[in-house]
């Protein structure tokens, strides 16, 4: 199953209050692939998912959804192609984790409708696609990091979208659970072809992870492509300002960046 | 944790495995599911039948006893010597209207709750029940309104201060704390308007001032109930209507809008009606002390974590303010009014959850 939904921001400006944060953005997301977008701290990477995800209104310009704008559609035909786990959701208190997965076929269902076979159906795949099943009964607050971030993941499966967005979701996470997850979200792009879009802070596993890399810088999107293509060392001097050096990745043959500070360094910069 | 960290390469994919693992969890996730749903089902069955007791032993019990047999009779509108009078024009408007308000507190103080994530966020702690009182007092004791103006300036003063706190506490995005310490402020504000109001009064009693600075029962007629049943009538079922949305709107605001939830709708929806559930009670009886705060966390605790609370909260508002009422005014050598035995009751409990959020490191 590969969808073919098509998600683009065009000449999209974004912004709170006075601050301008996106200008003049333009972008494709490719359909059944996995996005990442990386970029400086406050360069309005999560900004721009917000508002791919309708939750925040654009300045001008449009976020598109197979050529529909997304602020005009309604929003429960939009959660059911598409789906967000923001950065910091919030787990209400004693809640277990079969009943949190469940909050997520919300789109799904009408005021009155009962809940059905085909909604414990999809709770229960989302539970066993995130390895998830064994909590079920757990109360989500007291699950370990790691633990929870894949009953959160399980959460937005069980909405069932084609396309799924996530703003920074390893953060807090160790590295061992960064890569966890990160798996996780790589099988059920494969699996089931689900479009993924996700904000990284970690360049190097966006990277390896990323079938196409996005560098925002000044607002817009400065390199778009291929991992390869678009980490490289100049692109780091103008989205991070730092000086660097891009090797290929022994594990993954992806460009691996190495950075360059005022210490530490056997050969002098740029050699 | 490691099958995950597995499942990259080596494993086929989800369609090609065999397919009894997940079936078994399905049935696991639709057991847990059923369990929830039957122990808030029981739990609404217990207090729905509690209510019915206290209500019949309300009912029968008073200076005068009077049988089952008798208060039947009266109920179906027969004539029974001295139980017509007693039961009929004292008891039964008093416990109708127990149950009533006490369903209008219970509603409207877990909406509240509920949808800015704090048992503290009550309308009682936070204004909008003094507001409603302050304006009914004023309606009633120096305009001498009728009961339909009386509601109609209850409910005004009640999104006034609603729409106040709101604006006072806004500040790039609203702070629950923020938001609870600007009302418990414009709480304390209102009961001295209310007491102000009170003490101008040309015939001041002590009954009209127990009655809106703590709410009372006493001297319920049949005038003051009808408003009362109206409103339940119609917000209710909005409210109710609202409630799988509310639900959701728990997990942030983001996660509900990403869900589907109209997450501004919802919220202007759910203030309305639940500012309407309290102001048309308090209109009736008075803001009765902590009833709004109490019922939302006891129904919780009651049917678990995750489930819907409005009903049970409801159910709750209305078996503490029969059961507060009837010790009130039995359980003692003098009378005390309704809001001193919830107050009793609500006190430690708003203490105890002031310590904890402390203990928790200051933040409400």
């Amino acid at each position: 199953m590969t969808t073919d939904h098509r998600l683009t921001a065009e000449a999209l400006s974004l912004g709170y209050g006075d601050r301008t944060v996106i200008e003049g953005l333009d972008l494709e997301v490719p359909p059944g692939r996995v996005t990442a977008i990386v970029g400086a701290n406050a360069c309005g990477k999560s900004t721009l998912l917000r508002s791919m995800s309708r939750l925040l209104a654009p300045r001008t310009g449009h976020v598109l959804l197979d050529g529909k704008e997304v602020h005009r559609m309604p929003a429960k035909q939009l959660a059911r192609t598409m789906g967000l786990l923001p950065q910091s959701p919030i787990a209400p208190e004693g809640i277990t984790v079969s009943d949190l997965v469940g909050r997520g076929r919300h789109p799904h269902q009408g005021i009155f409708t009962r809940w059905s076979a085909a909604d414990d159906a999809a709770v229960a795949d989302a539970l066993d696609a995130t390895d998830t099943a064994g909590l079920a009964d757990r109360p989500v607050d007291e699950l370990s990091g790691g633990q929870r971030q894949r009953v959160w993941i399980a959460m937005a499966l069980a909405q069932q979208t084609e396309l799924l967005l996530l703003d920074e979701p390893t953060t807090f996470l160790d590295v061992s659970h960064q890569v966890e997850v990160l798996d996780l979200l790589t099988d059920l792009n494969r699996r089931r072809g689900t479009t993924i879009v996700m904000v990284l802070h970690d360049l190097n596993l966006a990277a390896r992870y990323a079938d196409h890399l996005v560098a925002l810088a000044g607002g817009r999107v400065h390199a778009a492509g291929d991992p390869t293509a678009v980490l490289t060392e100049d692109v780091v001097r103008t989205v991070f300002g730092l000086d660097s050096r891009v090797i290929p990745d022994p594990v993954s043959g992806k460009p691996l960046m190495l950075p360059i500070g005022r210490h530490h360094a056997i050969a002098p910069a740029g050699a | 944790m490691s099958a995950v960290i597995a499942a990259g390469e080596g494993t086929p994919p989800a369609e090609a495995r065999d397919d009894s693992p997940s079936l078994s969890t399905a049935q696991a996730v639709a057991r847990s599911r059923r369990l929830r749903h039957r122990r808030a089902g029981i739990v609404i069955a217990v207090l729905s039948a509690l209510i019915l007791v206290v209500f019949a032993v309300s009912l029968m019990v008073g200076k005068t006893f009077y049988p089952p047999a008798d208060v039947v009779t009266v109920m179906f509108g027969g004539d029974v010597p001295g139980a017509t009078f007693t039961v009929g024009r004292l008891r039964l408007p008093r416990a109708s209207l127990a149950v009533l308000a006490g369903l209008c507190f219970g509603l409207g103080g877990v909406t509240f709750q509920t949808m800015l994530r704090n048992p503290l966020a009550s309308p009682d702690i936070i204004g909008i029940s003094s507001g409603a009182s302050a304006a009914a007092a004023f309606a009633i004791v120096t305009l001498s309104l009728g009961s339909t103006a009386v509601s109609a300036f209850a409910i005004v003063a009640g999104l006034v201060v609603a729409i106040l706190i709101y604006a006072l506490s806004y500040r790039s995005g609203v702070a629950g704390t923020r938001l609870i310490l600007i009302g418990i402020g414009m709480a304390a504000m209102l009961n001295s308007i209310t007491a102000y109001v009170l003490s101008q009064a040309a015939q001041w009693d002590l009954q009209e001032a127990e009655r809106w600075l703590t709410g009372s029962l006493n001297g319920t007629s049949w005038s003051q109930v009808v408003p009362v049943v109206v409103a339940l009538a119609v917000l209710t079922p909005v409210l109710l209507g609202q409630s799988r949305n509310l639900g959701t709107t728990q997990l942030g605001d983001d996660t509900a809008s990403a869900l589907g939830v109209r997450v501004d709708r919802t919220r202007l929806i759910a203030i309305v009606t639940a500012v309407g559930l309290i102001a048309f009670a308090t209109a009736a009886c008075g803001p009765i002390a902590f009833v709004a705060f109490l019922a939302g966390p006891i129904a919780s605790r009651l049917v678990g974590p995750g489930t819907p609370l409005l009903v049970p909260a409801g159910l709750v508002g209305a078996l503490l303010v029969l059961v507060a009422d009837f010790v009130g005014q039995f359980a003692f050598g003098t009378r005390y009014p309704v809001g001193v035995i919830t107050g009793v009751l609500g006190a430690p409990y708003l203490i105890y959850l002031i310590i904890r959020s402390n203990r928790r490191g200051g933040s409400l």
